[in-house]
């Protein structure tokens, strides 16, 4: 059986059903809210500099000045913005991944120790930054953070990932259970930390796991970019293994489906791109699991659909989300965190209701 | 449709919101305009007469309570935004070397005149704040008249703190919040307080600001606790008194529990002396009076 026999067996209908969208729409939409952020991200600030102003910057950056529009335009919101589109289609299309292969719902990236290992080296940095980790820091300076945020993240899901393997093949079930045994060993030490911390630390720690584009600039965009084409690059060849996986991993396999390596590309895709979006903005919940279920709600379960469409939606999300952080109480800033999980929560929530009040009716 | 009824409203929400930003004015940089982040240094700045010229200050500047009241904030100031903090349109930013995150202060540097003012909590590096500061700011003779006086009165006080014969053990206690208190320990900003007012710190040998059981508050047995105020009328005094670690206490049974403002008494600006003098007044009251 093909793909699309598969896809056209579960929309029995070619129609979509009601308050399903048609996947074009769904694609022109998306896209169209994409570039309005992006637009807006770009333009919207602080210090009041708009697009219009851009020319002026382009040209000053091409002579070779610095001026305050090019400053703020080039070197501050420019980067913002484009780390904040990988960021959020990183962590939409890892939901997307993770929610597959697990078969679960409730499943987001976090599930396979990504967050927690971040979160553990990082506030290990930040912590021991001045005592055993200070030659680190002064050789990595400000990219020590990161650096060890990402090292850890995938370096946590790749030992998980050895220690699962049975015979070349990962038991899903026992990757489960296991990621969940490490990301609470990995709580406790971050307990651990915490609680040999000082106060300044803590409050370093405590903003750190709320998340932020706030440190955005040019280096990060190329630390990123590797990451950013790998998974454009990986995705179409994981839609079709995906859409196996939603049946079951036995009929997968009867699809003719190489299920074990399905599944350590999936691991390892999501390790990476959560990973590099983790070091760059800190944990950034939410996106992972509403972002992906979103999509579904709207445009049903066909990975081909889900997965492009929750990176458009995740990028856009997170840079709406971001321009009300760096709004909101300029000028200072909201974490990018919390403005995700206050809009994103009562508008998910209202559309679960709706969806599940409409299927009793 | 669901899905274009959303976008439409996220459209409209964003060409609303393209408005709101026209109306955001852009700050012009003033040379002559100060943006101070850190507790501190915003002290340090009113001591010196120079408020006028902040323009904004971070959110740990709560004294003079005045500073966040009428100027722009910042923010918390390991959490800085370099677009927000250039639009404030400072000519000069003096900030306490603690300030964050590095990238957005690493932008800072290149972008406007940056001065680090050297943090710490003793009270020598006081003045050396003091001098750092109104050197920055260009008021070096307001500068130097303020951290000489300061050099004077803790030059008072040490002279003061000699003449003590027996150290009274002290406590200082950060909250009491859900019966189990938060006691300021070895190298805290309340250790050195306390060492400076000739205080002995009951807890020295626990580090950090840490939570202790009530079998080790025994064990401490102070003659004074010290507990924190965050903000004027708030205090965990009745809770303190109401730990039955402290009950049996040399302080609880004497009633030398105090209540102190906790940026006056931690902050380790330019009214350190007379925070250590006003703990001092308490704990050995015939010495203090003996001077006046």
């Amino acid at each position: 059986m093909t793909n699309a026999a598969v896809a056209s067996r579960m929309n029995a209908v070619h129609l979509p059903p009601p308050g399903r969208v048609q996947p074009r729409n769904l694609i022109i939409g998306a896209s169209i809210l994409l570039a309005v952020a992006s637009i807006l991200s770009l333009s919207i600030g602080a210090t009041g500099i708009g697009l219009t102003a851009l020319p002026r910057a382009v040209s000053a950056a091409l002579a070779g000045q610095q001026t305050a529009d090019s400053l703020v335009l080039l070197n501050l919101r420019l980067p913002r913005l484009l780390l904040g589109l990988f960021v959020g289609a990183a962590l939409a299309t890892a939901g997307a991944m993770m929610q597959g292969l697990f078969r679960n719902p409730l499943a987001d990236p976090g599930v396979i120790g990504v967050s927690s290992g971040a979160a553990l080296a990082a506030i290990a940095t930040i912590a021991l930054g001045n005592v055993w980790a200070a030659p680190l820091m002064k050789l990595f300076g400000v990219y020590a953070l990161p650096l060890s945020a990402f090292i850890g993240g995938f370096g946590t899901t790749m030992l998980l990932l050895t220690m699962t393997r049975r015979g070349g093949d990962v038991i899903v079930a026992t990757l489960l259970l296991a990621g969940i045994a490490v990301a609470a060993f990995a709580e406790s030490l971050i307990g651990l930390i915490s609680y040999a911390s000082d106060d300044r630390e803590l409050r370093d720690l405590t903003l750190w796991r709320l998340g932020s584009l706030s440190g955005a600039s040019w280096p990060k965009v190329i630390a990123i970019t590797p990451f950013a084409l790998c998974l454009a690059l990986l995705l179409p060849r994981m839609v079709r293994s995906l859409n196996g996986l939603l049946l079951g991993e036995a009929e997968a396999y009867h699809l003719g489906v190489d299920v074990p390596g399905a599944k350590r590309l999936i691991v390892f895709t999501t390790a990476a791109a959560v990973g590099a979006a983790v070091a760059v903005a800190g944990v950034i919940g939410f996106v992972g699991i509403v972002v992906p279920h979103l999509v579904r709600l709207l445009g049903g379960p066909d990975n081909r659909v889900v997965l492009p469409i929750s990176a458009l939606l995740g990028g856009s999300a997170v840079l709406i989300a971001d321009i009300i952080a760096r709004m909101a109480v300029r000028p200072a800033e909201l974490p990018l965190g919390i403005v995700l999980a206050v809009v994103g929560a009562p508008v998910f929530l209202h559309l679960v209701l709706r969806r599940s009040l409409g299927r009793t009716e | 449709m669901s899905f274009q009824r959303i976008s439409i409203a996220t459209l409209g929400a964003c060409i609303a919101a393209v408005f709101m930003a026209f109306w955001i004015t852009s700050a012009r940089a003033n040379d002559t305009k100060i943006l101070s982040i850190g507790g501190d240094v915003t002290e340090i700045l009113y001591a010196l007469g120079q408020q006028d010229r902040i323009i904004a200050v971070d959110a740990t500047s709560q004294f003079p309570a005045d500073a966040l009241k009428t100027k722009k904030n910042v923010g918390y100031f390991r959490a800085l935004s370099t677009e927000g903090t250039l639009s404030v349109g400072a000519g000069i930013v003096i900030a306490s070397e603690r300030a964050g995150p590095p990238d957005v202060v690493k932008a800072l540097r290149a972008a406007s005149r940056y001065v680090d003012i050297p943090d710490g909590t003793t009270a020598e590096g006081v003045p050396a704040k003091v001098r750092a500061v109104a050197k920055a700011a260009n008021a070096g003779p307001q500068g130097e008249a303020l951290a000489n006086r300061i050099e004077v009165d803790l030059a008072l006080l040490a002279a003061e703190t000699a003449k003590i014969k027996t150290r009274v053990r002290a406590l200082f206690v950060l909250t009491a919040q859900g019966g189990r208190a938060t006691i300021g320990g070895g190298e805290t900003s309340a250790d050195a307080i306390l060492r400076l007012a000739g205080l002995e710190n009951v807890a020295a040998t626990v580090v950090g600001y840490k939570p202790v059981a009530d079998e080790a508050l025994i064990a401490m047995a102070p003659d004074l606790v010290i507990v924190m105020q965050r903000a004027p009328g708030d205090s965990d005094q009745e809770k303190v008194l109401a730990l039955p670690g402290l009950a049996m206490s040399p302080a609880v049974r004497s009633k030398r529990v105090m209540t102190m403002d906790g940026l006056y008494l931690l902050g380790f600006g330019p009214r350190v002396a007379s925070a250590a003098r006003e703990l001092m007044a308490v704990a050995y009251p015939d010495l203090i009076a003996a001077h006046k």
